[in-house]
């Protein structure tokens, strides 16, 4: 716990009772306790230190300060409706729920209160399709190009020939965890393998059932959708029955250091899917070293990890949408509405990550009115147990898109049917 | 056959389980038994035990990040690494001051209260210890090894596997599984020596009869309770261990608890014994039903409601439990 870090945030929430006028209020929804706080304190340090130097070294974007006003939601759907509700008229500009449960239920309400949402590589897929989800963005990746990404690498392994394999999916037995089903069962119809899934109830600490029938059936392939400590256990359970680890392959939520450490050299070679780069090999950790970390205004302890890249990384795409919309309308102190504006006409380019000072670090894309998902390219990191360390093994590849376009389609159709939205876009 | 062979598979890996279950049960049921309190922090005791003894072990300074934001300092590590069986002693030396603390701060002051008041009072002491234990070492994800062997074991999946075709790889059992066994097994037997052939064993069992008879010869009721918090201490502390080696300790260790709430309705609140056969109980039909009906025919996923549905089924049946004392109240 960052016991700093969390009187700043309550002395900031405190003085954010009546804004000061000329500011950027970005509610930032954390989880810092609770059973998923391990990762969520990587995370919403990664968000808050972006912002934090963006304020120290820039003075703001735009010359507007940044006011990042947290609320602790400890992964409960309740508890982020609520901070949802308590920050909505306070000015805030874009919500970032890092739950695909407080996602789901702020879709409508953020709609309503013309808020824009960044769920970024999670929520509701079909949200990508900006004809139905106005308020709605899921760039650079969703859980649907994520599976298509798996089931790419794995053609990749196997010389483009995947019939008849078995691949297992183990998920978290939600919202999140359910998302890939669709498309997985559909890319199993495409290529004619067998898909087995294996749900695991929260918060995951009991495997044994699932290991058992993975062991039994001894699938080709196994992917995971895990978050918390279920991704521990299943590491730990997959190395227990002696599964190969490079045959084991989760998504950007069961990726970071905190699934493989506790697991040791027996997680070596485990595989994770990726929105990002990682690391601190980066010239914008001198800027945060210099005007944060040197300073005291920011511990550092979780730089460089992949849930703290994550959250910078988050910052960073929302920051750069504050600016696309302040030039886009000639004002500094854009709302929110501007903000949905601007990310409609985001565009993130390798000169422009170069210049932030994270060249190379994710990908490069457009949004547009219509496409609200970015490019929906994944890569592939796998874990070096030896010297700690994720790497890149791939780039950053598209996933089946004829099959991932048609689900969005299909999906955001009947949310549109079920709400009586009609399609914008024109 | 080779279905047949994976059932017995699956019973005994539901056995194993229900031990590990059964760990943190008996501490519900030693602190029930002698004082009628239902431990809400009992799983929390086992996630602040557990990071207790990997911090001592690891040379973690304590209240780091609060020394370090106070005084601008820069300690974590006191530089050591200390052996297994010193850092497990000083843990329980910890929970033996815990149980102090408890009992000098909290049950003192309530002493004659309703049980209500007192389930109040360990939810509030839980919730107390969730945040005093990231205080005091951190929230980050720990990595526990006391030594304990961890992983499928070779030799019983080598000398087994002749009993099936090509299909059956032989049983699997978990090192640590069988480890957490043969500790269950010495705990509830020193438990049960304890209790049954010393003095203070049977104050405890007086104590737990009747407390006005138990004071009206003499027993002195706050120590008893000193004691046995502190044998619940030490319990959650095991637990602690078994349950953070295959996790990692971190808050959801703190959640074992649900786990242990089937076993206990269905085994009693007042019986040792009832934890041990309840959480076996529980153990083999959970694991059971999601091999025979859960996976194939229900999509998997329904163990936690198998435990609470077999628990409810018992309590309409039998609401004290499978060995718990019948309640009759006279009017």
């Amino acid at each position: 716990m960052n016991i700093k870090r969390m009187m700043m945030a309550t002395a900031v929430a405190v003085s954010v009772a009546t804004p000061a006028l000329a500011e950027l209020v970005i509610p930032s929804l954390v989880y810092r306790t609770g059973a998923y706080g391990p990762n969520g304190i990587p995370y919403a340090d990664g968000y808050a230190d972006y912002f934090a130097l963006l304020n120290e070294r820039d003075g703001g974007i735009g010359g507007e300060m940044v006011n990042l006003i947290e609320c602790e939601t400890a992964y409960n759907t309740e508890k982020g409706v609520e901070c949802f509700e308590a920050t909505k008229d306070l000015g805030s500009l874009v919500y970032q729920p890092l739950s695909t449960g407080i996602t789901y239920q702020l879709i409508p309400k953020a709609t309503a209160a013309d808020i824009p949402i960044l769920s970024m590589g999670y929520g509701r897929t079909s949200a990508a399709n900006g004809k139905v989800f106005s308020h709605i963005f899921n760039f650079p990746g969703n859980y649907w190009s994520a599976a298509s990404a798996v089931i790419n690498h794995i053609l990749d392994q196997e010389n483009g020939d995947i019939k008849g394999k078995k691949i297992a999916l183990v998920y978290h037995n939600s919202a999140y965890g359910r998302e890939p089903i669709r498309t997985l069962e559909e890319l199993a119809k495409k290529h004619e393998f067998e898909l087995s899934l294996l749900p695991v109830d929260h918060p995951g600490q009991e495997q044994k059932s699932q290991w058992l029938q993975i062991r039994r059936e001894k699938p080709d392939y196994i992917t995971m959708w895990g978050w918390g400590v279920m991704n521990q256990v299943a590491i730990q359970e997959a190395a227990n029955i002696r599964y190969p680890m490079e045959k084991f392959i989760g998504v950007w939520w069961s990726g970071s250091e905190n699934d493989v450490i506790p697991a040791g050299m027996k997680a070596d070679g485990y595989k994770a899917l990726a929105m990002h780069n990682t690391g601190m090999d980066y010239p914008l950790y001198d800027d945060l070293k210099t005007y944060l970390y040197d300073t005291g205004k920011a511990s550092g302890e979780h730089a460089g990890t992949v849930l703290y890249s994550r959250g910078m990384y988050a910052g960073m795409l929302a920051a750069e949408g504050i600016k696309t919309a302040q030039k886009m309308t000639g004002k500094s102190n854009i709302t929110a509405g501007d903000l949905r504006d601007g990310f409609e006409v985001l565009e993130i380019t390798e000169e422009k990550m170069a210049a932030i000072g994270m060249p190379n670090f994710g990908p490069s894309f457009k949004v547009s009115c219509e496409s609200h998902g970015g490019p929906m390219v994944t890569a592939i990191q796998q874990w070096d147990a030896k010297n700690k360390t994720w790497s890149l093994i791939t780039p950053f590849n598209p996933g089946d898109m004829d099959v991932i376009n048609r689900l969005i389609a299909e999906d955001s159709a009947a949310y549109a049917a079920e709400n009586n939205l009609s399609e914008r876009c024109g | 056959m080779v279905e047949f062979l994976y059932g017995i598979e699956v019973v005994i890996n539901g056995l194993m389980a229900g031990v590990m279950y059964s760990l943190v049960a008996l501490g519900f049921v030693l602190i029930f038994k002698a004082s009628g309190i239902f431990n809400y922090a009992q799983g929390v005791m086992a996630l602040f035990a557990a990071m207790t003894l990997v911090g001592v072990q690891e040379g973690q300074v304590p209240f780091a990040h609060l020394i370090n934001s106070v005084f601008g300092t820069q300690y974590h590590h006191f530089g050591w690494h200390i052996n297994a069986f010193v850092a497990i002693a000083v843990a329980a030396l910890v929970m033996l001051l815990f149980a102090y603390l408890v009992e000098r701060y909290i049950l003192k002051h309530l002493v004659n209260q309703e049980p209500i008041i007192l389930f109040m009072a360990t939810i509030g002491l839980a919730y107390f210890m969730e945040g005093f234990g990231d205080l005091m070492w951190g929230s980050n994800i720990k990595t526990l090894d006391v030594g304990i062997p961890q992983g499928g074991n070779f030799w019983i999946e080598e000398k087994t596997a002749f009993l099936g075709g090509e299909d059956f790889y032989g049983f699997y059992l978990d090192t640590l599984d069988i480890y957490a066994t043969v500790i269950a097994i010495i705990l509830v037997s020193t438990l049960v020596l304890f209790s049954q052939y010393t003095k203070t064993g049977r104050a405890l069992r007086a104590v737990a009869d009747d407390h006005q008879a138990a004071l009206s010869v003499g027993i002195s009721l706050r120590r008893i309770w000193v004691i046995v918090w502190s044998i619940a201490g030490i319990v959650a502390l095991v637990a602690g261990i078994m349950w953070g080696s295959k996790s990692g300790v971190q808050f959801s260790l703190s959640l074992i608890a649900l786990k242990a709430l089937p076993v206990l309705m269905l085994g009693g609140f007042t019986s040792i014994p009832g934890a041990i056969i309840g959480g076996l109980i529980i153990g083999i039909g959970e694991k059971l039903f999601e091999f025979l009906i859960g996976a194939p025919f229900l999509g998997g996923a329904t163990e936690n409601w198998f435990a609470y549905m077999l628990a409810l089924l018992f309590l309409v049946f039998r609401p004290q439990g499978l060995f718990g004392e019948k309640i009759i109240e006279r009017v």
